[in-house]
């Protein structure tokens, strides 16, 4: 990441940097005074990396940069190296940190670092709304006076406070307030030689760095950070001095500090945080009342639940459970609403192109290739996305997520990897993608390499629909009628066997490939925050649900005019589709399937989303009797075709267990920087989802199953 | 005594570390440094990790953390 030159440069319009502890709220800031749509999540860590936006105040326009969540600036996790890199090098006009008004000790910790490399720092007290609740109170004037710096109180999620933080930006970039940052005082020791390096320091340096911050790092920093600094001070010399003059100055500063690293001796960075704590102890002493007495608040009444032996695994096995019940039971009526209006539309659309004397070939490949898949993909994911992300969104802002990931780390921790992969895995529900990414909270390198090549195995949306239908037609083989719980649970079920593909797989991984100790393991409980279900509602729907559909229906487009031409393009006995079907057909067979289905899933590498259109237009290739307009007639189509439940259990596995998507192996890629991995990544899910298919049809084929 | 000895819902004074390294950092940036007030919450349902609340927030830490973090009464 080279943020050195994503700061201002030459641009006129202002950088401003948005920096805190994760889950401070300092998304909805951003995305309150952006009106960008950022997905905000109550759990630490959410992003990560940063996300640029801008708007417009007093005929100034901002750019805003929003920092990975971190809990200092010193201790040199990856985000906190982007977080420092593009506070110090980066250069922004004014840094914004973004404390809890709830708790105010601990993240008054990054204020007082952020403050010592740049006076133009604004605290933005966020969350006052919860604090007031708890009836805690802040002496904000007096918190300003004690900082030396601005300071903003806001309730970001309702919208309070922002129009105060636009305009003390304005004002601080305008130059109509001058901080004066009162600065946290050292050890006498220490301070001498901060004083003495500073000195030496603006004999020969003519960046901006501040000279403090810079002798500082240089004596407590991490090597990376040192090495960084030097470099920092061989490229901005100052004015006027020649580059011998500067290369002694700079080798006689660097033994002046080194002398002073032996002389201050060893725990000096104990010393450093201990006094930003003292100092932020004292300050907290003078502006914050909290009500006496230990308050046993309702978010530990709730936790005393969440997290008991008795119903923790249970809650979080039912809520789950009913998110996807809701889901399937839920989507059923609009799917087939959707499907009957837009495959209605295609009639029209046919008759249209007939009238316009368009080409029967044309027609087919925009009508029955484009048009068909396209209608397919709405109609079938839209209306469970609908349903499952609001909900999965609800359980997300809530702040239960951490809670599943403190309750499941043991069976994390005996597999070798990190509790927090339970929460990159939950991201995986959404998109496998967005869950790779993710992992970049782990700090350790090999857990979180453990948990990117192991994210496919929790089914993306992308996959759900797939899931979903073949678990009512599971019920409706078994059971002669659709049955909502028993296809809930299969799903369920199926979801289950992902977790433990994972939990198996980081196993192996850790104890073959990835052998060495874990990491360190800390892991933040925030508070319960009731989501604003407005906000929850708009959000979800325009950022996850129509982003994910409207991803998925620029894939399905081509893909379906592709596979119409593959299923209409005649070679010798048949169409290229049922050829390259039956080439597969020994295999897909082998597996308890067919070769359409897998050709299918080979087809859909672009997209989850689109392995079951191109399976219903494989199948209808041959024949165009039967138009799929609800999940009836899939299940019609699928019984035509053959399949028993068995089929469509293996097609649940399979889907489960098998290679990620083209947009998730580009991520892996990226994230890992290897190709290698990336071959792991495919081979790992394919060969388990192979194996368990094969066993599974093996065994209930011997015992006449089916 | 070691921090894993601290009986769910009492409090005891952090006396010192004896993480290194990364771990080290980590924990004095959460605020775990001496003198500081830190109290046992909850335990997770498998039996670790435990949550502790310091300086206002609440923090799980698995038992080879918390072993090597001491505390007075």
């Amino acid at each position: 990441m080279d943020l050195k030159h994503a700061g201002p440069g030459p641009a006129p319009e202002p950088v401003v940097a948005l920096a805190g502890n994760p889950n401070t709220g300092k998304s909805t800031i951003f995305n309150g005074l952006t009106g960008l749509k950022q997905h905000t999540g109550n759990w630490p860590g959410k992003t990560v990396t940063q996300t640029k936006g801008r708007y417009r105040h007093r005929n100034r326009t901002i750019n805003l940069v929003d920092l990975p969540g971190t809990y200092s600036l010193l201790a040199g996790s990856p985000e906190e190296q982007v977080a420092r890199d593009f506070i110090c090098f980066g250069a922004p006009s004014v840094t914004i940190v973004v404390v809890d008004a709830g708790c105010l000790e601990r993240h008054l910790n990054l204020v007082l670092q952020v403050m010592e490399i740049t006076p133009k720092t604004i605290l933005c007290v966020n969350l006052i709304d919860e604090a007031e609740k708890r009836n805690i109170r802040i002496d904000y004037k007096k918190l300003q006076s004690l900082l030396g710096i601005p300071v903003v109180p806001t309730a970001a999620r309702e919208k309070k406070g922002l129009d105060n933080l636009k305009n003390t930006v304005d004002d601080l970039v305008a130059g109509k307030i001058k901080p004066f940052p009162r600065l946290p005082v050292y050890e006498e020791p220490l301070e001498q030689a901060l004083q003495a390096l500073g000195k030496s320091l603006q004999r020969f340096y003519g960046g901006h760095l501040n000279p403090r911050w810079l002798a500082l790092r240089l004596l407590d920093g991490d090597p990376a950070l040192r090495a960084q600094l030097k470099e920092a001070l061989r490229e901005n010399p100052k004015a006027g001095i020649p580059g011998t003059e500067q290369e002694e100055l700079i080798a006689a500063f660097l033994q002046e500090a080194a002398a002073y690293r032996r002389k201050l001796g060893p725990g000096l960075r104990d010393r450093v945080v201990r006094s930003l704590y003292w100092r932020a102890e004292e300050i907290v002493a003078a502006v914050v009342r909290k009500p006496p007495g230990k308050v046993a608040d309702w978010n530990d009444r709730i936790d005393n639940i969440v997290t008991s032996r008795l119903y923790s695994y249970p809650i979080i096995l039912l809520l789950l459970g009913f998110i996807f019940w809701l889901t399937i039971a839920g989507a059923n009526y609009p799917s087939e609403l959707l499907a009957r209006l837009l495959f209605g539309l295609e009639g029209k659309l046919a008759a249209a192109g007939q009238s316009l004397g368009v080409p029967a070939w044309l027609d087919g490949l925009l009508v029955k290739g484009v048009y068909r898949s396209l209608a397919w993909v709405v109609s079938v994911m839209l209306p469970p996305m609908a349903i499952f992300f609001p909900l999965f969104t609800f359980l997300e802002d809530l702040g239960f997520l951490p809670r599943v990931a403190f309750n499941l780390d043991k069976f994390f921790k005996k597999a070798g990897a990190h509790g927090k992969q339970s929460l990159t895995m939950c991201m995986g529900f959404g998109c496998n993608a967005v869950g790779v990414t993710a992992c970049r909270i782990i700090d350790s390198a090999r857990e979180r390499l453990i948990a990117i090549l192991t994210n496919n195995f929790v089914p993306c949306n992308g996959r759900f629909p797939t899931l979903f239908i073949m678990a009512s037609f599971f019920s409706v083989v078994l059971l002669g009628r659709k049955n909502s719980l028993l296809a809930s649970s299969l799903v369920l079920l199926v979801i289950l066997a992902g977790v433990g593909a994972t939990l198996l797989c980081s196993l192996l991984l850790s104890k073959t490939i990835l052998r060495g100790i874990p990491s360190t393991f800390t892991l933040e409980l925030p508070g319960y925050r009731w989501p604003k279900v407005g906000t929850l509602l708009i959000r979800s729907i325009l950022d996850r649900t129509l982003f994910v559909l409207g991803r998925a229906v620029t894939i399905a487009a081509p893909a379906g005019g592709l596979v119409w031409l593959l299923a209409n393009i005649q070679s010798g006995d048949g169409s290229l589709l049922t050829q390259m079907a039956g080439w597969l057909q020994g295999f897909g067979n082998l597996l308890g399937m067919d070769g359409y289905i897998i050709l299918a899933f080979i087809l859909g590498l672009p997209a989850n989303e689109i392995v079951l259109p191109i399976l219903v237009m494989g199948y209808l290739s041959g024949s165009y009797l039967l138009e799929p307009e609800s999940v009836e007639a899939f299940h019609a189509l699928f019984l035509a075709n053959g399949w028993t439940w068995l089929t469509a259990l293996n097609v649940m596995l399979f889907s489960l267990l098998h290679f990620p998507c083209g947009t998730t192996l580009l991520t892996i890629r990226k994230e890992t920087l290897s190709w290698k991995w990336t071959f792991l990544s495919v081979l790992l899910p394919t060969a388990a989802g192979i194996t368990l298919c094969f066993l599974i049809t093996q065994v209930a084929r011997f015992f006449r199953l089916v | 005594m070691e921090l894993t000895a601290l009986p769910i819902g009492k409090s005891a004074i952090i006396a010192g570390l004896k993480a290194k390294g990364l771990m080290r950092r980590r924990l004095l940036d959460l605020g775990l440094v001496p003198a500081t007030t830190i109290e046992a919450v909850r335990r997770s349902p498998a039996g670790d990790p435990v949550a502790y609340r310091v300086r206002g927030t609440v923090i799980a830490l698995r038992a080879e953390e918390s072993r090597l973090i001491t505390v007075r009464p």
